[in-house]
């Protein structure tokens, strides 16, 4: 397919998703939770499953872009900023998604007013708050000189580049010095910041006694592995598409499939372990939320969904001799970054579905009290709305912000 | 008693002994709690699990009316991200300020006991708008809220309260005057008992002293107060 078509096909599909969620969106304003599926049992649903697959390609990317600027390392050089960018544009689709799921959304407020430190889900959103301010900060670092540069040209694209650019003029290679040290500074700063706030977000789950299978002292650990896993392949079919695709991008595409290929098997490594540690122990309690899931009336999203392809088929496409094609690798990265979807869902839904009292939803006759979910229509549109306005925004990131620099040449 | 009361402050600790082996089934307390807390469906701050036994032919089928545990060390307290759940200084009920509580649910993953129910602003289609019941408002912590799309409590975490909104102002029921939660009140089989463990002469107290109470998952260290007599 020529990258030409691949752009149409992405802006089409961006706008298609983005109108399809605004159903979904009015039926939430006007309506409140009343056509979303979850209840008093299944607590969670796909937007809290979403928020955690978003919030993991946040992390993800960022702590790979804290490759080229914290650890130097050139051979991802050409995605740095693609890589942050990718960040903050995840980091807000997260964040809709969970405002979504309040009960009630204006008052997302009071976690800053009211913050309660001994709950985790008060640490994450300092936390990520903290990471909010950090990313946007660091692109807007990057991209600077750029904006100065670009805000000289006339029309509209000067126009967005001089109103980004907030008023700085200095061109100078000493206020590029700075910048790449304030960059550096930053990005230093913001890879504990991404790990604790990643692995806070596996803490918010790990520690709650109450839900044996999310109960574990590995939740943390597979959260952050998980995110570095489905942020870097969602890299890799970013780095793909956008600045000129995988014709120009070609090394470092093959060069994050390898470094995901890693990451994957690190974490199949560990869901395995989690496994195996609950199956030996037996305790019905743990073992409950595991078996529903690999056994449960939704055993194909464990099994098709994320092992056969967000899991074996990637690994064989990256081993193989594909794993040296572009095209190939970045496949496999659509499939692993799809797949995680899966994972996420996994995570939640089955963690919530085991009762906590035996005959708890047979105790009283409602729909809001069963262990069987599968998302509402509204739940799905408000998501696909979210990806649509995700696509959007890399649109339009393509089209406006400025593209890496090419042997120390500005291009705009 | 197996817990230590002297480690509470408290005026009062309420609580509940229920006596599995009084108790018929017979959900009467889920409809009083239901009709005193005026609850929408899906929320029920009390309910009634069931469930035969296994194995001998002998064997019957063992009910346990469930409300909120008040539990000593409540996991959902520590959880909520705003501090909206929180347990009473005074008498150790735990309650929720539906007006800080922005919906999150985390409170009720949290819960070992699945006590906790959310609010999704489904209202009683036979109810709805035009008979007088429609027009009673809910007795809520004493709020009397009525019930309307984006106001709380739709969109909350709602459970019980022991009825608090029977209490007078000392903090105190009054079970001759029927100021009494509504669950231990109407039970049929009198398998419900409610009162202050702090208070040795109270009922509940002389049933545990008297008897062997068990309360469930002890092991996740919560400390519940209510006690079931099997």
């Amino acid at each position: 397919m020529d990258p030409r078509s691949l752009k149409r096909l992405f802006w089409i599909s961006g706008l298609v998703f983005f109108a399809l969620g605004l159903i979904g969106w009015r039926d939430r304003f006007l309506y409140g939770h009343v056509s979303a599926n979850y209840g008093s049992v299944v607590t969670w649903g796909l937007w809290v499953a979403a928020y955690i697959y978003f919030i993991g390609l946040s992390a993800g990317s960022f702590l790979i872009s804290s490759l080229v600027y914290v650890f130097n390392m050139k051979r991802f050089e050409r995605i740095g900023r693609l890589a942050v960018f990718t960040a903050v544009v995840t980091l807000l689709l997260a964040l809709i998604s969970i405002w979504a799921d309040l009960g009630h959304m204006f008052r997302a407020w009071h976690v800053i007013a009211y913050a309660n430190f001994k709950s985790p889900m008060a640490w994450m959103i300092w936390l990520y708050s903290a990471y909010v301010i950090l990313l946007v900060t660091e692109l807007w670092f990057l991209l600077r000189a750029d904006l100065v540069a670009g805000g000289r040209a006339p029309g509209p694209k000067g126009m967005v580049y001089r109103l980004l650019a907030l008023g700085s003029r200095d061109q100078s290679e000493a206020a590029r010095a700075r910048d790449r040290w304030i960059v550096r500074a930053l990005a230093t700063i913001g890879v504990p910041v991404a790990i604790m706030f990643h692995g806070g977000v596996g803490a918010l789950f790990g520690v709650v006694a109450a839900r044996p299978a999310w109960h574990s002292g590995m939740f943390p650990i597979i959260f952050l592995v998980s995110a570095l896993a489905s942020g870097g392949a969602l890299l890799t079919v970013i780095a793909a598409i956008f600045q000129d695709g995988w014709q120009r991008n070609r090394d470092t595409v093959i060069a994050l499939g390898r470094m995901v290929l890693g990451l994957l098997l690190l974490d199949v490594l560990f869901q395995v372990s989690e496994m195996l540690v609950a199956f030996y122990g037996g305790i019905p309690g743990h073992t409950e939320s595991l078996r529903l899931a690999i056994g449960g009336p939704f055993w194909w999203v464990f099994w098709w969904w994320q092992l056969v392809l967000g899991t074996l088929v990637p690994i064989v496409l990256l081993v193989l001799p594909t794993g040296r094609d572009p095209r190939w690798v970045s496949l496999a990265g659509l499939l692993i970054a799809a797949g995680f979807l899966g994972v996420r869902l996994n995570i939640v839904i089955p963690g919530l579905a085991a009762e906590e009292i035996r005959g708890l939803s047979e105790a009283i006759a409602s729909a809001r009290m069963t262990t069987y979910y599968v998302p509402s229509a509204t739940e799905w549109l408000v998501i696909v709305g979210v990806v649509g306005l995700g696509l959007l925004l890399f649109g339009f990131g393509e089209l406006l912000l400025p593209k890496e620099e090419e042997a120390g040449h500005v291009r705009v | 008693m197996a817990e230590s009361p002297a480690r509470t402050r408290r005026k009062f600790r309420y609580g509940m002994v229920i006596d599995t082996r009084r108790c018929v089934g017979c959900k009467a307390c889920v409809v009083a709690c239901k009709a005193e807390n005026k609850t929408p469906p899906g929320v029920a701050y009390t309910v009634v699990v069931e469930h035969a036994l296994p194995t001998g032919p002998n064997d019957k089928p063992l009910f346990m009316t469930k409300p909120c545990f008040h539990c000593e060390r409540p996991p959902c307290v520590d959880v909520c991200p705003v501090s909206a759940t929180f347990k009473r200084e005074q008498d150790g009920i735990v309650v929720i300020d539906y007006d800080r509580c922005i919906g999150c649910r985390y409170c009720i993953t949290a819960c070992p006991y699945g006590a906790r129910f959310f609010d999704f602003g489904e209202n009683y289609p036979s109810v709805a708008e035009k008979t007088a019941y429609a027009r009673v408002p809910s007795p809520e912590y004493r709020q009397f809220r009525k019930r309307a799309a984006d106001t709380s409590p739709v969109g909350n975490v709602r459970k019980c309260t022991l009825c608090v909104h029977l209490q007078d102002a000392g903090g105190r029921y009054d079970q001759a005057a029927g100021r009494w939660p509504a669950c231990a009140k109407t039970c049929t089989g009198r398998a419900i008992f409610f009162g202050d463990f702090n208070d040795p002469e109270s009922e509940v107290a002389r049933l545990l002293s008297e008897r062997h109470g068990v309360r469930l998952k002890e092991e996740l260290g919560t400390e519940p107060n209510v006690h079931y007599l099997l």
